[in-house]
Parts: structure tokens; sequence; C-alpha cells
């Protein structure tokens, strides 16, 4: 152990402390330091005046500046709904067939109507509406329900086998696995196979266009075009909601598809609904 | 001054210093928690709010099995550009039978406070077996297992209890019925009936996953589909100065 040293006049303060002969400085703080310490401690106090701070009893304080994260969204979003009131409103009562007619208009349905897509519809439809297996492609001309404004606008709003709308598309092809025997559904598959030129077993596809006309044509009509009016798709284009392999098509015709689409009439506005349909309209399918 | 000159004795005794940083920490937690207990506002009273339903709980716990949370959030944040994208900010009421609460503190993927009935029940099938079918840009991982794992609902009586203790209001009948109405809820074909008086007509009953046996799937799927869909704002305006 080695000895304190003497204090000699001048040294500097020390707290007393000592460690194997080390002692410790007992300086002041730094000035700067100091005071911003104090100013910190000051401005948490005229902050808690400010804004909603202190609990009390009943509630807590609400704060000088009466500021609420609550209001200022819905200012903000009141905000926006009035700078866009005048476009909504035109767009919401022009009749839908001469939206396209006004360009500024249909530019303004075209450009909101795409944020509501890519908001709402792309993680099914796909970003670019594109579709993806058992979502369709929005693209194409090929349409389920019908492809004129009208007609988006009805699937939009109300949506299609969920449920949650009385006015939803309904149309449920039977599961044909309880109905056709295994043979008859190989048959009919080489058929539908063979409307689109597909390589197929040609004497099966033959036998397949009787078990056809007996049960599918009803409401796929008799050439296979299929009817919007049923739901019932066109099975000549050669576009595939869930694939038109042997294998996804024996799987269609025993076991029955079910494609539902949400309703949208609760969650978007009707300028919304309207706009997301021009969108979707002007893609290039459009009728 | 005197009383700072006495602060050596802390320093020079470690037991001492450590029962009165414990007794500082502690009078600075009972600041902050004691009233969340007793101020009325903290939880506004909202219609709607009901218990999970056995199957709805089964798929609670499976999401926070798989770490869920640790990627979606369950909050909507007063601020426009969420209340734009995901519906209305979330309440506290929303989060009330939740023990813990999911509200989570990162987003990698999109937040789920609202994300029952977005999505049809074939989209989160196809999306938890690859995600990237249906959104290419997605970097989630694939949950295809879950539809593999069967669930019985032998023990979700039990978490009910569980849950029952902290304070979810679930009763007696609740409790008994669990398993039956666990299996009702996934089965369209079964009698339901008891399952609706018990937690109301708007539980969604059906084959969330599409496959005849009672899985993992059926259990997450039933519990995403009825996320943020208790609370009608169209008929319920929040305080807004809260």
């Amino acid at each position: 152990m080695s000895k304190t040293p003497e204090k000699q006049a001048g040294d500097p303060n020390t707290t007393g402390h000592v460690w194997d002969g080390i002692e410790e400085f007992d300086n002041p703080m730094p000035r700067w330091w100091l005071w911003t310490f104090y100013a910190t401690i000051f401005w948490g106090l005229i902050y808690s005046i400010m804004y909603p701070a202190w609990p009390l009893v009943q509630s807590a304080t609400a704060g000088v500046l009466g500021w609420s994260s609550r209001e200022l969204v819905q200012q903000e979003m009141v905000a926006f709904e009035e700078a866009n009131a005048p476009w909504n409103a035109r767009l919401v009562e022009t009749p839908l067939e001469e939206i396209s007619a006004d360009a500024e208009l249909q530019q303004y349905a075209v450009n909101s109507g795409g944020a509501v897509f890519r908001t709402w519809c792309a993680q099914c439809h796909g970003s670019g509406a594109q579709g993806a297996p058992g979502f369709p492609n929005l693209l194409d001309d090929a349409w389920l329900w019908g492809g004129t404004l009208d007609d988006i606008v009805t699937t939009v709003s109300y949506g299609i086998r969920n449920g949650e709308s009385d006015d939803a598309r309904y149309s449920e092809m039977p599961a044909f696995g309880e109905i056709l025997e295994h043979d008859e559904i190989t048959q009919v598959v080489q058929y539908v196979m063979s409307l689109t030129n597909a390589q197929t077993d040609d004497a099966a596809a033959q036998a397949g266009k009787v078990v056809f006309e007996d049960n599918c044509a009803a409401c796929h009509g008799d050439d296979g075009t299929g009817d919007i009016y049923q739901g019932a798709p066109n099975l000549t284009d050669a576009i595939w909601l869930f694939g038109g392999d042997q294998e996804a098509l024996t799987e269609t015709v025993t076991n029955s598809r079910f494609g539902v689409m949400p309703a949208w009439e609760n969650r978007l506005s009707d300028a919304q609904i309207r706009a997301v349909s021009a969108y979707v309209h002007q893609l290039g399918g459009g009728q | 001054m005197a009383i700072l000159d006495k602060h050596k004795i802390l320093e020079t005794n470690a037991t001492l210093l450590l029962i009165f940083s414990f007794l500082v920490v502690t009078i600075g937690g009972l600041v902050q928690i004691t009233p969340l207990f007793y101020l009325e506002n903290t939880i506004e009273k909202v219609e709607g709010m009901r218990p999970y339903t056995p199957l709805e709980m089964a798929g609670r716990e499976i999401y926070i099995r798989e770490g869920c949370y640790v990627c979606h959030s369950q909050m909507i944040r007063p601020m426009r550009d969420e209340v734009e994208r995901y519906g209305h900010y979330s309440l506290a009421a929303e989060s009330m039978y939740d023990h813990p609460f999911q509200w989570g503190s990162k987003r990698t993927g999109p937040d789920l406070a609202r994300v029952g009935g977005r999505y049809s029940d074939q989209w989160q099938m196809d999306h938890l077996r690859d995600p990237q079918s249906v959104v290419p840009e997605s970097v989630m991982p694939k949950y295809g297992f879950l539809e593999h794992r069967k669930l019985d609902g032998k023990y979700i009586g039990d978490i009910m209890a569980a849950n029952a203790i902290v304070g979810t209001p679930y009763t007696d009948e609740m409790l008994e019925n669990a398993e039956a109405d666990f299996r009702a809820q996934a089965d369209p074909d079964s009698d339901y009936d008891g399952l609706l008086e018990r937690y109301g007509d708007k539980v969604n009953v059906r084959n969330f996953d599409g496959q005849p046996e009672l899985t993992e799937a059926d259990a997450l799927i039933a519990y995403l589909q009825m996320l943020g869909t208790l609370v009608d704002f169209s008929t319920f305006t929040p305080d807004a100065s809260r």
C-alpha cells in the first residue's frame, strides 16, 4: 500500500475518497452541462403544462394547447375530404357512361382509383392487376361478371359469394365428383380441353361432349362460351382462373370452385368505388 | 447542504444503495402505471366487443407461437396515412380481451388490426401456403405446414379459463362448451346455434382452410378474419378529445 501524499497548498479539492493512493477530484460540473441540465428540467415542466400529461383523479390534464392526436387526424382527414369534395361530387353525380367523355374527370377518377386499387385490391389482383391463380386478371377482356363500367361498380360494391352483402354476385357450380362417374369426369375434362385446342385424347373428348351437353351446357352454353348472367365462365377463350391443365380441370369438375370477393360498399366511399371501377375499366379490358 | 452531505452514507453502503435505488424505481413505476387502472378515459366504452371464440383463441395462440407479431403490428395509429390505408384508428377497447395485446412495434409486413374480411379465406390460405404466389414482392415466410397440423381443441377450455382468471368475461357455459364450439365454428354443416348464442350472430362459421380436417390453418384464418371487425364504426364515433 502506498501512502497518501501530503496535501500541498494549491492542490485541487478532492472528495476524500482514496483507492490505493488514487484520489477523486471534486471539481464542479462544467457550466454548459449544468445549465443544459436545468434547461431540460424547465422545458419538461413547460411541456407538461402545454400538452396532456399529469394524471389526476378522473382524467389526466388536457394541456393548455388542447392538443389531441385524434382531433388532428380528424382535421387532416376533413381537410383532404373538402379539397377533393368538388371532384368527388362530380364523380358521383356524373352518369357512369359519361365519365370517360369528361377528360378532366376521367383523369381524376383513374388517378385516385389507382391509389384505391393499390391499397385495397392489389393483394389479390396483383399490383399490376395481372391477377394470380384463383384471382382474376383484370387486364384482359375476359369478364366473369361483365366488363362494363356499370358491371364493375356492382362487383366492387357488393363483391362475389361473400356472405356479407345480400346483393353479392352469386353462382355455385355443383361438385360433380358426387354426380358423375370417374370416367365421365375424365371424358368431360378432355372435351373441355379440346375446346381450346389443347392436346387431348380424341375418343375421350368425343365421349365427353355428351357428358358436357347433359351436365354443363345449361350454364356454360352448348358451345362452352359461358354466360355472365349466371356467372358461368367462358371455357373456350383459353383464359383459366384456376388452371386449364388436366389436373386443375379435374379438380374443378370434381370439387367445384368457390372464389370469394369481399363487398367494398362499407369500406370505400361511393366516389372511391366509382374511381377504382374507372381505373379497372380503362386498364385494357373495359367494355 | 446537510442532507446532500448524507449522500455519502448511501454511496458507501452497497445494500443501502440497492434499497434506495429500488425505492426510486418503484415510485417512478407507480406514477406511470397506477393511473391507468383508475383513470376513466383509459379504455372508452364501445359496443360490439366480445371475447374470442374458442377457435379464434386457438388461432391467436398460433399467431403468437409463430411470432407473427414480430413483423405485423395490430395498432392503427391516429395518422392520416394509416387511417387511409388500414381503416379507422385502433381503440384501446378493441384490445380489451387480448392477454397480452398484440399491438407489436415493428411493421415488416402490413398492420393487421383490421385485416378481418379484407381478403377471402381462399386468399388467406393461398397466402399462408405461399405468400409470393399472390404477392410476388412479399418477403413473408411460408406457413403451409399449418394446414397439415390437426387440432382437436382438447385444451382450448384451459386456455380460456386462464384468460377468464385475468379478466376476460368467459361464462361457465362458454367454458363448458369450449370444445364443441371449437369444432362447430369450422364446420358449417354442424349444429352451431349454441356458438352463435354464446358469442353473437356475427361469428364467422365456415370451413376456413377449405379441407375436411380441422387444422391450425382453420384456427389462424378464423382469428385473422375477425380482427378489427367487432366495433361498427358506421354507428360509433369515438370521442375526438381524448
